[in-house]
């Protein structure tokens, strides 16, 4: 079964519907875990970095947008982790899911910028057609 | 030792050479647009740009972060060019060199924390502004071929990157473009109408200018100005670097880095420069994390002007100027926008003012300081904001205050009590506030001794250690028959 659960999130209402979807499968699954993925874009880190006073300030903000996602989960008393890694969002979160051999890849259908989305390709696509594990969209 | 400069050097190389390889081919076209910014032939940026990335990849502090002539220091350096000319531009890099060496001897980069982020928010849009507007003489109003150039340029760098990414795009509009103006003979000015390149390497030599006071009185506010800017957005750039590729650096190595960098340079013709945060995004993402990858991009550099200076003087104008555009947009930030209307007003007028200064002065170390300046003062007043509660019971009126005392704060403190009051018992709770210094000690000292002219009995009471202590070694009051003096 899916004992090994990977959310990628970035803190949209997808991702957190999708974390939804996370704590109801993860619940059905005796020892399963839910590992929250947050890949922080390489071409926003200027800007990141140039609103935060300092490293700690930066990482804090990261760990905040991901807080409603996390939320859906520990309410549920769902076994969960936060990894954040940095990188292009799409290639990077098929590599960790391929790397690390997880059971079953979670990921809202949409970003947090919707246009962007829709100009550059989507995120989700990218991860259904490369990730080797069954891959869960939620709308 | 040697553990560790092997990994510094030789842990990725192939990732280190590729993107080495890539950022000297973005390199060119930057370093020839900088050179014409400052108004020097192209050289001058192009051999300092070889320079920067070879000793930076030795000396510095971040490794696979890019160094070379920068747009912010091109722009503090046009006055200097434009009325003293080329050999007080390289005595003035020189001594930004020594002047950033003694910086990072002295670990002035601790001072960076005191540089609040409205401050350089400011300073990255100021640059971006300059960098667009200094472009505006070269395509506004030359030809609609000018136009139709620049417009190209800007789709090429903009489109191809969607679908083709090994090349950077800023050479491929380069290399497109140039070829078809030099067929289609167009009537475009070229980077040659403005400088010319030759091929050789750099020498060495010393700036011909006679070494007398007078000289240093003219470079010293340039080198001071290119100094502390170079320090700036070197260290904002290791730090990018650092978040991107999850390491740390030593800034204060860094900071003596660059001073080596721009001394040698200055000596081999060379222009002032600094770390880049555009070039060393495209080191990262190319794959390049150690030093090899710096070292290559120098020395890549060198090999493509010594095998292309004779097509890079046939480059038209309208080509590097889309490119220049391509720059500062990606240099502005765009979500000030929102930051002006979400950050406080006080950080958000501090942002505006940088950059107005910047923009009116062309300097940006002046917008730098009076930026910093400005959150102090603003700072200043915010904490200055002290309150003084009065709680009334039969025969004892007890004032609460909350806040700091000190001198920016003592007139406020002293008007929010009301001496009319009488042969009353008056307690002053300091329970939730700090005394400073010598004028709150004073301010303290007038209320107590005025409230006692009118024959209350006053008591201060809640004086934390550090607040007793100085009011202990400075006050007055104690003495029951003090009088006020001087403060």
């Amino acid at each position: 079964m899916y004992k090994r659960i990977l959310l990628a999130a970035d803190g949209s209402k997808y991702s957190i519907r999708a974390a939804q979807e996370a704590a109801k499968i993860a619940s059905l699954v005796p020892d399963s875990s839910v590992e929250i993925l947050f890949v922080a874009d390489m071409s926003k880190i200027k800007n990141e970095v140039l609103h935060s006073q300092d490293h700690e300030e930066l990482e804090l903000k990261r760990q905040q947008k991901l807080m409603p996602v996390t939320e859906q989960l520990s309410t549920q008393n769902i076994n969960h982790k936060t990894k954040i890694i940095i990188g292009d969002p799409g290639p990077a979160i098929v590599e960790y899911a391929n790397n690390e051999k997880v059971d079953l890849v979670i990921i809202g259908s949409r970003g947090l910028n919707s246009l962007q989305e829709f100009v550059l390709g989507s995120v989700s696509h990218k991860v259904v057609k490369r990730v080797q594990c069954p891959v869960m969209v939620v709308k | 030792m040697l553990e560790k400069m092997k990994r510094d050097w030789f842990s990725n190389i192939r990732g280190d050479v590729l993107a080495g390889i890539v950022v000297a081919l973005a390199l060119i076209p930057e370093a020839i647009a900088f050179s014409i910014i400052a108004g020097v032939d192209p050289m001058v940026g192009l051999y300092a740009s070889f320079c920067i990335s070879v000793i930076i990849a030795f000396v510095g502090g971040r490794s696979g972060m890019i160094s070379a002539a920068t747009g912010a220091m091109a722009l503090l350096m046009v006055p200097l060019v434009k009325e003293h000319g080329l050999q007080y531009l390289l005595a003035a890099t020189i001594l930004t060199g020594i002047i950033q060496l003694i910086f990072g001897v002295c670990k002035v980069a601790k001072l960076m924390k005191f540089i609040p982020r409205a401050v350089m928010i400011g300073f990255v849009n100021a640059l971006a502004i300059l960098i667009f507007m200094a472009q505006v003489p070269h395509f506004v109003g030359i030809s609609t071929l000018t136009y139709l150039f620049v417009a190209i340029t800007l789709l090429i760098v903009y489109v191809v990157p969607r679908f083709f990414k090994a090349i950077p795009a800023p050479l491929i509009a380069i290399i497109v473009l140039t070829a078809a103006s030099i067929w289609g003979q167009f009537d475009l000015r070229t980077v040659g109408d403005l400088g010319k390149i030759t091929q050789s390497l750099p020498t060495f030599f010393i700036p011909d200018i006679p070494f007398t006071l007078e000289t240093l009185q003219i470079i010293f506010p340039y080198s001071i100005a290119l100094a502390i800017v170079g320090l700036l957005e070197s260290l904002l750039t290791a730090s990018i670097v650092d978040d991107m590729t999850g390491t740390e650096s030593n800034k204060h190595r860094e900071s003596r880095g660059q001073g080596i960098a721009n001394i040698v340079t200055g000596f081999f013709g060379g222009m002032a420069g600094c770390a880049m945060i555009g070039q060393s995004v495209i080191n990262v993402k190319s794959g390049g994390r150690g030093r090899l990858s710096t070292l290559i991009a120098g020395l890549f550099l060198l090999f493509l002007i010594l095998v292309l200076g004779e097509l890079v003087v046939q480059i038209p104008m309208p080509v590097l100027v889309g490119i220049m555009i391509m720059v500062s947009i990606g240099t502005f930030d765009w979500s000030s926008f929102s930051y002006l209307r979400k950050a406080p007003k006080s950080d958000a007028v501090v942002m505006l003012t940088t950059v107005i200064i910047v923009v009116a002065t062309h300097d940006l170390s002046k917008g730098v300081i009076a930026g910093v300046i400005l959150s102090a003062i603003f700072f200043v007043a915010k904490i200055s904001k002290l309150e003084v509660k009065r709680q009334q019971t039969s025969d004892k009126i007890k004032y609460d205050v909350t806040g700091q005392l000190f001198f920016a704060s003592v007139e406020g403190f002293v008007n929010s009590f009301d001496f009319t009051i009488a042969k009353k018992d008056i307690v002053i709770d300091f329970t939730n506030a700090h005394i400073w210094d010598d004028s709150a000690v004073g301010a303290v000292d007038k209320v107590v001794i005025k409230f006692r002219e009118n024959n209350n009995h006053v008591t201060v009471v809640g004086l934390n250690s550090s607040s007793k202590k100085i009011i202990d070694k400075l006050a007055l009051y104690h003495d029951t028959n003090a009088q006020l003096k001087a403060h």
